[in-house]
């Protein structure tokens, strides 16, 4: 109701500044004034808000300030975020210094310089000293805007060392799924022609790909059986077969991928990706160490989205097809955070930056960073739950070498039991 | 000979008159005609425009609040018991910014502004081609009608942002907008680009070639500079943009994978490989960023011509702003990276884009100097214009400053994709062209339709508007700096954010304001249009040639022969003359110099 009132009052207000306005024409249409001669008055009274303005526009840049500053990003969480803060700093100060002095000219002039008909203005076509003046100025502060800028971006980019934690941040409409590496330390390989059920990011083990195939398998006879039993609409039978289709090729492709699997691990041995899948850490929990560099993998299934963490100043789009990373080194941790920003229910957040479809507003997952004892105990307790609890990996390769040939063999049904 | 045979043309007409409805007012290839036709069609999409962000603005104000104009306006479908529905919000946001940038700062401006001024200020009977300029509008119009259409159909308008990147876009799976909604889109957006590219091909050639005895390349009003160079970044630019739509529709009907590769999506794996959505944000940006040129450029044009009528002195520094504006459209080009620096992209290669787009900074604060050094000891005239034009160097200031934020690579892992870019485009993109394009309107009202608008009323339309632009805008910044993602149907899935999310209510307070304020514009504008005041030849006293011809429009532009430029047109208040202007058809005096900033 009172918006109601709001919008009457306002749209009578605009009435009634027309109305106004339809008056003062037809007035000064009476005393021979014309439209375009535009008089002392009216000149002296925007000259008069000229210098108003910036009063309020500054006025009002200050009360954000002060009213909202303190629930600004709290102190960066992160040793890049530090360095970046400083970044910050450095540039308001530049920048509100050429907001303040710009527009403070810009409205002085225009206040100042109202016409008068006694007065010729200033014949100033150029000058080109002035010209060099404000070329070159701004010129020098931007040299070393770019050079501190690109100083920090080279900082932030650096490759992660090599025994930094590897952690993968997994993207889809509409959440997150967090990988660690397991107790090898190495990621697992991966391929979203696999992801199921069970494996919700597609880790390639033999396993895996056996269950993959089991399951389409079943699916292509299911269809079969239905073509040879049913009858049918012609548009449904075409529907089932362009069905078959898709799942042969997602066969043909699975089993391509598996001779490539093998040919990796009988070439590289231990040091092939598909060896460390099996005891991966697929969770829907975020946790980090406090102080130790942290490399994230970040990855999507379906569109394009952002892992960011703000308080970590940690931003990277996660694209489909591609391992984008961050490399971060958290330094402080949840709690500590609680006691900073006074605040008991404080926590980091992982959030979706990048628009992914009608939840996008709400694709979050908190983040803990802890002592690095306390998540070397979480991390214990995880492993005991690794992606895939009854085989080792070498065992599933073993296993999988042998029964390459039968596709929907024994591998199936044990995963199928485990579901 | 060409102008032997326009004059020619010219007197013919005068001898017909009249002409049927349908050749003077709707296939007209009149180009003063055709600026109407592109000037009120934009008026028409802003409204749709604003009025979309009023429903958006409602919702991130009140989120979850049931509202009886969106459910008016929107139904049950999207807005069930007067909620908006999620997916609607993000179609109105995507929408509101293609109709915003595309039709009315893109079509809009240069539509009506480079149509309407070119010929009148180079002193050409009409444009290069009047069919192609005529065909250029009603493309125009057809992807306008398309655009509005898809806000009908079934799964609603695109909904994945006016950048619309795949996959999200590519895929129907993916969101109710990318179906029908989307293919609609890129159809539009297909046909805005030929309509963009016949003007801009008919802009440059007349500029170049249709110029009056005496009108040297120095001698061409910034206006003319700015469209020109605008003209050229559409031209080259559009076109990859085209590309880029083309090879979407491909990979949403045909099953190609120029943008997709391992997708598994709706419990399925999708066939296609070996594609990346990064070349799409290439291509896009490609032209995405000129673009932002292409809407900013006419804007600062204008104002130039308009700063300099109304301070009655020359423009500080007229090489200077040229070599600026030409700056500003080469860099434009090398800058695209910027929009990516946290795809994954190699980091040297954002250093890079680091480097060139800060560069711009420099063109940019070389035009703000100039502009306040053309106010300083001048003798300023406030009408309308000149107030939009001086809100325009506000805007440019406040927007072009977090610019440099944005434009720093390590910076912007903190502020990409939040409030604060909102905030940073919507003030120096939106605003200043916008307001380039109030200040157009006012200042060129009486050359259009001959007739005044209302100036107390402008008044109104300027300060409430000014004051409502930033009350809307600089808040975001604040919201950006809190962490706020942008593209948020609402923010309390976060108590993060409960901090800065009162300052919504504000902002939208002040849009429906600032949107109210519009209400003033178009009594104004449609009121003046029929019953203004009469309009004399020359009201600003400016010394362009469009103030030499005829207040009533005539084909041909000029009764006679075109008359010959003898100087530049920034002679005002020029010391031992008697006015305060001097037309750029008065031959210079005995022992006068010319003057070339």
């Amino acid at each position: 109701m009172t918006k109601l009132l709001i919008i009457v009052v306002l749209v009578l207000g605009v009435l009634a500044v027309a109305q106004l306005a339809r008056v003062y024409e037809l007035t000064s249409k009476l005393r021979g004034k014309r439209e375009e001669d535009i008089s002392a008055g009216d000149n002296r009274m925007n000259a008069m808000l000229m210098w108003l303005f910036p009063v309020a526009y500054f006025g009002f840049f200050l009360w954000l300030i002060y009213k909202y500053g303190p629930h600004l990003l709290p102190i960066a969480a992160s040793e890049h975020g530090r360095s970046l803060d400083k970044l910050y700093d450095f540039n308001w100060v530049i920048l509100f210094a050429v907001f303040f002095i710009t527009n403070i000219l810009l409205f002085y002039f225009a206040g100042k310089y109202v016409y008068s008909r006694d007065r010729k203005a200033f014949y100033y076509p150029h000058n080109n000293k002035l010209e060099l003046l404000w070329t070159s100025v701004p010129a020098a502060f931007l040299a070393v805007i770019i050079i501190y800028g690109l100083r920090t971006w080279n900082q932030i980019t650096e490759q992660a060392s090599p025994d930094a934690v590897q952690v993968e941040l997994y993207a889809k409409q509409f959440d997150w799924t967090i990988r660690y590496p397991g107790k090898d330390g190495v990621m697992g390989a991966t391929d979203y022609r696999l992801i199921n059920g069970t494996n919700p990011l597609g880790i390639v083990t033999a396993q895996s790909i056996e269950t993959r195939l089991g399951e389409l398998e079943e699916e292509r006879s299911d269809i079969g059986k239905r073509l040879d039993t049913e009858i049918l609409p012609d548009d449904k039978i075409d529907e089932l077969h362009d069905r078959l289709d898709y799942l042969d090729r997602m066969r043909g492709r699975i089993t391509d991928l598996r001779t490539v699997m093998n040919e990796d691990i009988a070439t590289k041995g231990e040091a092939s990706p598909y060896m460390h899948g099996a005891d991966d850490l697929v969770l829907k929990e975020f946790h980090l160490p406090v102080h130790k560099e942290v490399k994230l993998l970040i990855r999507s299934q379906d569109v394009i989205h952002s892992a960011f963490i703000p308080h970590l100043r940690v931003q990277m789009n996660a694209v489909p097809g591609m391992t984008t990373t961050f490399k971060v080194t958290p330094t402080i941790t949840t709690d500590s955070m609680r006691l900073v920003t006074k605040n008991e229910n404080f926590d980091f957040i992982l959030l979706c930056n990048k628009v992914c479809g009608a939840s996008h507003y709400n694709m979050q997952m908190p983040l803990v960073v802890e002592p690095a004892e306390a998540f070397a105990t979480w991390m214990a307790e995880q492993e005991k739950n690794p992606f895939q609890p009854d085989k080792s990996p070498t065992q599933a390769a073993s296993v999988a070498v042998a029964d390459s040939s039968a596709t929907g063999s024994m591998t199936t049904e044990v995963v199928g039991a485990t579901e | 000979m060409g102008q032997v045979q326009h004059a020619a043309h010219a007197e013919h007409h005068q001898h017909h008159h009249e002409e049927s409805f349908v050749s003077k007012y709707v296939f007209s290839q009149d180009h003063k005609m055709i600026s109407k036709q592109f000037l009120i069609t934009a008026i028409i999409m802003a409204c749709v425009a604003v009025m979309m962000s009023i429903l958006f603005r409602l919702q991130l104000a009140w989120p979850g609040e049931s509202f009886g104009l969106t459910h008016f306006l929107l139904g049950e479908k999207w807005a069930p018991g007067g909620v908006l529905d999620p997916n609607m919000y993000l179609g109105l946001v995507t929408i509101h910014g293609t109709i915003m940038v595309f039709f009315v700062l893109t079509g809009g401006l240069s539509g009506t502004f480079s149509n309407l001024l070119i010929p009148l200020q180079v002193g050409a009977r009409d444009m290069a081609s009047g069919f192609i300029n005529m065909l250029s509008y009603w493309f125009f119009f057809l992807s306008s009608v398309l655009m509005l259409s898809s806000l009908f159909v079934e799964g609603g308008p695109a909904s994945g942002g006016w950048t619309v990147y795949p996959p999200l876009s590519a895929l129907p799976q993916a969101m109710p907008g990318s179906g029908a909604g989307m293919t609609l889109w890129l159809l539009s957006m297909a046909i805005f680009i030929a309509s963009s590219l016949m003007g801009g091909l008919n802009y440059v050639v007349t500029i170049l070639n249709l110029r009056t005895k005496g009108m040297k390349m120095t001698r061409l009003p910034l206006t003319i500079w700015a469209f020109l160079i605008t003209a050229v970044l559409g031209i080259l630019s559009f076109p990859v943009l085209l590309s880029a739509a083309l090879l979407l529709l491909l990979d949403r009907s045909l099953g190609t994978s120029f943008y997709l590769s391992d997708i598994h999506i709706a419990g399925e794996a999708l066939d296609h490989t070996g594609g990346s959505p990064i070349l799409f944000e290439h291509l896009f940006w490609f032209l995405g960023h000129p673009e932002v040129y292409i809407v900013l450029l006419p804007a600062l044009g204008i104002s130039s011509e308009i700063i300099a009528t109304n301070s009655r002195k020359p423009i500080f520094g007229y090489r200077a702003m040229i070599g600026s504006i030409l700056a500003i459209g080469f860099l434009s080009f090398i800058v695209w990276g910027h929009h990516m620096f946290v795809t994954g992209m190699n980091p040297f290669l954002g250093s890079v884009f680091v480097f060139t787009t800060l560069l711009i900074a420099i063109p940019s604060a070389v035009k703000v100097f100039n502009y306040i050094t053309t106010l300083w000891r001048g003798n300023i005239v406030f009408t309308p214009a000149m107030l939009f034009s001086i809100g325009l160097v506000a805007t440019f200031i406040a927007g072009g400053l977090t610019g440099i934020i944005l434009a720093d690579s390590a910076l912007d892992i903190v502020v990409h994709d939040t409030y604060f870019v909102v905030a940073h485009f919507h003030i120096v993109m939106g605003m200043s062209a916008i307001f380039g394009m109030f200040a157009g309107i006012y200042h060129w009202f009486p050359k259009m339709y001959g007739r005044m608008m209302n100036t107390r009323l402008g008044y109104a339309h300027f300060w409430i508007t000014f004051v409502c632009a930033f009350g809307v805008f600089f808040p975001m910044h604040f919201i950006g700096l809190a962490g706020a993602p942008r593209r948020y149907y609402a923010y309390t899935e976060f108590p993060m954010f409960n901090g800065v999310v009162d300052l919504n209510v504000l902002v939208t307070i002040f849009a429906i304001v600032g949107g109210l304020a519009q209400v003033i514009f178009l009594y104004n504008f449609f009121y003046s249009l029929r019953r203004g005041p009469r309009a004399v030849q020359n009201p600003w006293r400016g010394n362009t040639l469009e103030w030499t011809t005829p207040v009533e429009h005539i084909h041909g532009n000029w009764p006679g022969p075109i008359p010959t430029v003898y100087r530049w047109p920034y002679d005002y208040s020029k010391p031992g003359k008697e006015e305060d202007f001097v037309p750029q058809i008065v031959p210079l005096e005995a022992g006068e110099e010319e003057d070339h900033g």
